[in-house]
């Protein structure tokens, strides 16, 4: 092979560019449907990558992780490789017939004199004897992990045809000590459970925290010690903490808008607790309902014109649906038992939900007018799920009940995968960033 | 917790109804009992809440955080997704408003609690709910609702940490905690 389609970058300044190859965009044989829950695991061999003898082995590790903990992808074992494929040549398609692998990934990592990281990756299609994508990537040292589940992204979604989700970090609450008096703090971590950081210092209880769509931000509840919940809202740059507002009474369940100029809370006004939106630039303020119950955990459909929440206010808690405004509010779940803590799929097709039965507590989709309802994972106690920027998966907490305490466990849409996400403590309320690429990685 | 005689329901709600006619020392004969009926002497095991001025465990001073637990009763309890007040919490929220309008230098809070068998965002709900209730009620038995305070745990601080119903009914909770004044 002589010249391969792969462009190089001159990265300036930009902390992770991509510039995807300018060969025609290929979808052969390479392909499987996961929005259907009837496919096989795609077989596919991640190579070593070439070049640094330190970062090569680590990225290739953390992409094989990752496509593997997908559920969509068989990976190959290393011991059966017919042969150790090189980045600048093309492999010996012949060879790899026996092994079943149907994709191949070989990539190159280098580090400049400053320590600038240059990645570059191919994705080959074995079958139909192609290449079908390859990108180059710049960055600083420090941000090495994130290079693999940018590959990572690239390649689930090139052959998915679903968008990524590795390039994102989850929030949730790290929970600690007795349960009587559990130490609950707001923590942050790589999808993948590396790089756990502690954001607030324990001194307030924190619960439902929210990701804000630029990821600079996360909205949550706070609690000092005897004194009534609060929204607030910390800046994951500079860490700076500030109460959301100045209300009497308790606010809780915050949503940010998709454009992220707004914020849904619940605001408690005297035994109920109703919607209120407020403009985060002017602070106004505005309720969406009054309904004389307990209106609660609100989220935008991802256009941003309506407002799926839980409401009691038929007895028991169910979901509903109104516009941004608060106009034609009705009710979408009509099964047995109860429905709370909806949220709307970044695609818009499925509201994902709790549901309470005598039996235990599930995690389910929905679409928006109520039908087609799927419960995905059951247990004693399951709660609070937040979707995958894709649309695809969601990560909800499970809790076996007693002294014992949250895990995370991430589930799909087409209810195959559920999976356990490390913690170091028992954890709860996740909150799933948009890509930190700000998704320009696997469109 | 254990289940009160149908007798004795029957004598609280006659308590009840004529409350504001009894005497603070006629009252105090009886809550002994009640407060075991209702709490599982919750005052003794668990505290006034963490708020309590005199704490329990202090002696039961008259007019003490923990005369009010052991002889008042600090907690009443309700039933599952309900914040409706049973026969047994309006007698103890009687006592609680005569004892609270004898010692009128305390300032309280209510704190709202839910149990685990809900979700988080709408148990603080319920817990607020829970606690706009005793203070509605206890503001409606003349104890001036400048002097309360609320606050919603929803269902993160349990008392009793189990998975049945033993626990559970624990839970459900609405605390009237003594947070200041002489005692």
């Amino acid at each position: 092979m002589k010249r391969l389609p792969l462009r190089l970058l001159a990265a300036a300044l930009a902390a992770l560019v991509a510039v995807p190859t300018l060969a025609p965009p290929v979808r052969a044989e390479l392909y499987i449907d996961v929005r259907r829950g009837n496919f096989q695991p795609i077989p596919i061999a991640i190579a070593d990558f070439g070049g640094d003898g330190e970062m090569a082995p680590k990225l290739a590790g953390i992409i094989a992780a990752n496509l593997s903990r997908s559920g969509y992808f068989q990976v190959l074992d290393r011991g059966r490789f017919p042969e150790n494929p090189s980045f600048n040549a093309a492999p010996n398609f012949g060879a790899w017939k026996g092994t079943g692998a149907q994709g191949l990934v070989v990539g190159r990592v280098t580090r400049d004199a400053s320590g600038r990281l240059r990645a570059e990756f191919r994705l080959w299609d074995l079958m139909a004897g192609q290449q079908i994508v390859g990108q180059q990537y710049g960055t600083d040292a420090n941000s090495w992990r994130r290079v693999a589940h940018i590959i990572s992204d690239a390649v689930f979604s090139k052959i998915t045809g679903v968008g990524g989700f590795f390039d994102t970090r989850i929030a949730f609450v790290d929970e600690t000590g007795p349960k009587e008096r559990r130490r609950k703090r707001l923590a942050v971590m790589d999808q993948d459970g590396a790089n756990v950081r502690y954001l607030t210092p324990g001194d307030s209880a924190v619960v439902s925290p929210r990701y804000s769509p630029a990821t600079q931000d996360i909205a949550y509840m706070s609690q000092p010690e005897g004194r009534q919940p609060r929204v607030s809202v910390i800046n994951l740059e500079t860490g700076a903490r500030r109460v959301v507002g100045d209300f009497n009474d308790m606010t809780s369940s915050p949503r940010f808008s998709p454009d992220g100029r707004r914020l849904l809370i619940a605001l408690q006004d005297g035994g109920n607790t109703n919607i209120h939106v407020m403009d985060l630039a002017s602070k106004g303020t505005t309720r969406l309902t009054n309904s004389g119950a307990i209106d609660t955990s609100p989220s935008y459909s991802p256009d941003g014109s309506q407002i799926v929440f839980e409401s009691d206010r038929g007895g028991k808690q169910q979901i509903y649906v109104m516009g941004a405004d608060g106009s034609g509010q009705r009710r979408i779940s009509f099964g047995d038992g109860s429905y709370s803590q909806p949220a709307w799929s970044p695609r818009g097709d499925l509201i994902a939900f709790t549901k309470q039965r005598p039996g235990g507590f599930a995690i389910g989709v929905m679409r928006p007018d109520g039908s087609n309802e799927r419960l995905l994972a059951e247990g004693f106690h399951f709660e609070g799920p937040t979707w995958a920027p894709n649309g695809q998966y969601i990560v909800a907490f499970q809790d076996p009940g007693g002294q014992s305490g949250g895990k995370l466990r991430m589930i799909d849409v087409t209810g195959r995968v559920n999976i356990a996400l490390p913690t170091p403590s028992f954890a709860s309320d996740p909150t799933w960033s948009p890509l930190l690429g700000g998704g320009r990685a696997g469109q | 917790m254990t289940t009160m005689p149908n007798a004795r329901r029957a004598a609280l709600k006659l308590v009840t109804a004529a409350s504001l006619a009894l005497s603070i020392a006629a009252c105090s004969s009886t809550p002994d009992q009640l407060a075991g009926g209702a709490g599982g002497s919750g005052g003794n095991r668990y505290g006034a809440g963490g708020y309590g001025a005199g704490g329990a465990g202090g002696p039961a001073t008259p007019g003490s955080a923990r005369d009010f637990a052991v002889n008042v009763g600090d907690r009443v309890f309700f039933e599952s997704d309900s914040s409706d007040l049973t026969s047994t919490a309006v007698a103890t929220l009687d006592r609680q408003a005569q004892w609270l309008q004898r010692y009128s230098s305390h300032s309280f809070v209510v704190e709202g609690h839910a149990d685990e068998r809900g979700t988080r965002e709408y148990n603080y709900s319920l817990g607020a709910r829970r606690a706009q209730t005793v203070r509605d009620y206890l503001a409606s038995r003349g104890v001036p609702s400048s002097r309360i305070r609320t606050v919603s745990y929803g269902k993160e601080r349990p008392v009793a940490v189990c998975n049945d119903i033993s626990c559970w009914s624990q839970n459900r909770r609405a605390v009237t905690a003594l947070e200041g004044g002489n005692s």
